[in-house]
């Protein structure tokens, strides 16, 4: 009798079509916005000729270009910020002695992925609403209090993954060799916990540029980051100088994961040699 | 030089706590090979940890040269500790991690590169100096590891179970660098080991523990021949136990009714009473004639392992004995399965238990 082997879903009837099917659903869109982006006419789905027409209008447009700004500023600081906060509350999770109510905790920190992103909105926008009335200020810390704060999850998880995967003799061994608590974290946790704050970093930059919900909410007049201005294009007149800023903010966020990747497996490589 | 004294640690609180080490006491010299032997959970890595400061016990002294070391953190404390699975520094160079506990320590440059290399070359490394841990085999890791411990040149080097991750040729090679290397720095190793093989082929003294509490310590010699209790003995190589009557007289009625002079402990007295006898395999020999030796077995299995043969007996109380004989081409012996056989011995080889 033949060896039996062992379950294997690729030699399931119909696998190649689902797979198939699963691939075109999720990038064909994509895809046909990129290739419309670089439409010649005034049109979205009517092809009028290749031109580069739309990616100079949106270059030019003053308020895309404010826009853009203001959606680096923020994402900016809050991944700092986020990042920060993320690497404090792992080591105070995964290192210190162990306190009451800590995996209350671990569910506190990870509460904005639960909670549904529109109620967060809301409630920013009662709380806000009533401070900038009593304090007068109505600037754009509100937009990077509020990213910062959703942002803490996705830096939260990589850097928390990291630091449970790490070795804890490797940092008695530094504690054995002299080493005091500070330089135990500088020289051994710290390098070693470093891809995991970087691709949290990442996690939580390109959360914060992508966020529509939340910013819509909080804004003020005026303060529109990229993605709130693209929604508001789409209310008046929509024009393939949209699908060249998606386009543009598909590259860039391609750019930035192929980039840790690489970054990610010579240290890796580094590691293993 | 290192004197435990009255450790006690226990892990967990109330009714479900787990006493790790019950009081234990014991007192280590400068320059000695010490070793600290049991099974798993007996708490021997526990008092290791202990001394390097990564457990607290509730209660005793630690003394490092007569100074209390256990309110120091483990970076003040003069020992250092060769990890059982390395804890090498993957980020690191083989010489960055030698030097690692120089440069925490604050020694000038030339100072960290002068014993890194001097390190390197005691533990054969010189050519791995610029790799990474990871581009290392198991038993280089293991002489990068020997090395980053003994470069800030501790007091005591602590060993747990360090060898435990090679292959038995590996094993042996490190057994016997471990002891040249102990030597040439005249620095106190305390090693931790479940092998009791490795016990007794590398230290100077030996512990035995159990359930939190050593249970005797001597020389691996003492230690084997002369056990003080069953666990030791039992701990401790092959080992035959026979149940036997010692008369007021001094002599001992063996299971078929034979009587020998065995000599007692010293402070054991002398008083009719059933004890257990402790008989090594090795020091008996097979005799064609049941009559002419002490104890008697009718012969149920044997099993050949190479550099010798271990024959299996019944005895005649029903006890199963084992007795070892060398192999030898030469002088080939046929005993037949069934066959009762005589179970010589000289009477040195007898150690008397009680109960």
């Amino acid at each position: 009798m033949a060896k039996r082997k062992t379950f294997d879903t690729r030699r399931q009837a119909g696998f190649t079509a689902i797979a198939a099917f699963c691939f075109v659903m999720l990038y064909l869109p994509i895809v046909l916005m990129a290739i419309f982006s670089f439409n010649g006419g005034l049109a979205l789905t009517r092809w009028e000729g290749f031109s580069l027409v739309w990616y100079v209008t949106a270059w030019h447009n003053e308020v895309v270009q404010a826009a853009t700004i203001r959606s680096v500023v923020i994402a900016a600081v809050a991944t700092v910020v986020s990042t920060l906060v993320a690497v404090l509350a792992a080591l105070a999770m995964g290192r210190g002695k162990s306190f009451r109510g800590r995996s209350a905790m671990f569910a506190l920190i990870n509460q904005p992925l639960m909670v549904p992103e529109i109620v967060t909105a809301v409630s920013l926008l009662v709380v806000f609403a009533w401070v900038k009335t009593t304090i007068g200020y109505s600037g754009l810390g509100y937009l990077i209090l509020a990213h910062s704060a959703f942002c803490i999850p996705f830096a939260f998880m990589p850097v928390r993954a990291r630091l449970q995967g790490m070795d804890q003799t490797l940092e008695q061994a530094a504690a054995d060799l002299y080493a005091s608590a500070w330089q135990v974290f500088r020289r051994v946790t710290f390098p070693l916990l470093w891809p995991g704050v970087l691709a949290g970093a990442m996690l939580a930059f390109v959360t914060s540029l992508d966020d529509v919900v939340i910013t819509e909410f909080v804004k003020s007049a005026g303060q529109d980051t990229l993605p709130t201005y693209m929604l508001g294009q789409m209310r008046r007149n929509l024009t393939p100088e949209t699908n060249a800023i998606a386009t543009v903010l598909l590259v860039f966020s391609v750019v930035l994961v192929v980039a840790f990747f690489f970054v990610s497996r010579e240290k890796h490589a580094k590691a293993q040699l | 030089m290192i004197e435990v004294d009255r450790i006690h640690v226990r892990f967990g609180e109330g009714p479900g706590a787990f006493i790790a080490l019950n009081d234990v006491s014991v007192t280590i010299n400068e320059s000695e090979f010490f070793t600290l032997l049991g099974p798993s959970g007996c708490g021997k890595t526990t008092l290791l940890r202990s001394i390097a400061g990564f457990i607290h016990p509730s209660g005793g002294a630690i003394r490092l040269a007569g100074q209390n070391i256990l309110s120091l953190p483990p970076f003040k404390r003069p020992v250092n500790t060769v990890f059982q699975n390395y804890a090498l520094f993957p980020h690191m160079t083989v010489a960055e991690n030698v030097g690692f506990g120089l440069e925490m320590l604050g020694r000038p440059r030339a100072e960290i590169a002068a014993t890194v290399e001097e390190m390197l070359a005691l533990v054969k490394m010189t050519a791995m100096a610029s790799r990474r841990p990871s581009e290392l085999s198991g038993g280089q890791q293991q002489r990068v590891a020997l090395a980053r411990a003994l470069a800030p040149k501790p007091k005591v080097l602590l060993l747990d179970e360090s060898l435990s991750a090679l292959d038995l040729k590996l094993r042996k090679e490190m057994q016997i660098e471990l002891k040249r290397l102990q030597s040439e720095t005249g620095i106190t190793f305390i090693f931790v080991t479940h092998d009791q093989e490795e016990a007794l082929t590398m230290s100077d003294r030996i512990a035995v523990m159990s359930a939190g509490t050593i249970r005797q310590i001597g020389t691996p010699r003492e230690i084997y021949d002369h056990p003080r209790e069953r666990f030791v003995a039992d701990f401790i190589g092959d080992t035959n136990f026979v149940q036997a009557n010692l008369s007021a007289d001094g002599t001992v009625e063996l299971p078929g009714g034979a009587r020998i002079r065995a000599g007692l402990q010293e402070d054991a007295a002398v008083a009719a009473r059933p004890v257990t006898l402790v008989i090594r395999p090795e020091q008996t020999v097979l005799e064609q004639v049941p009559e002419k030796a002490p104890l008697s077995g009718v012969l149920e299995n044997v099993v050949y392992c190479g550099t010798d043969t271990h024959y299996h007996l019944m005895l005649a109380d029903g006890a199963r004995f084992v007795v070892r004989r060398q192999n030898n081409p030469a002088r080939p012996v046929t005993f037949e399965k069934g066959q009762r056989l005589g179970i010589g011995f000289e009477p040195q080889a007898v150690q008397v238990l009680e109960g």
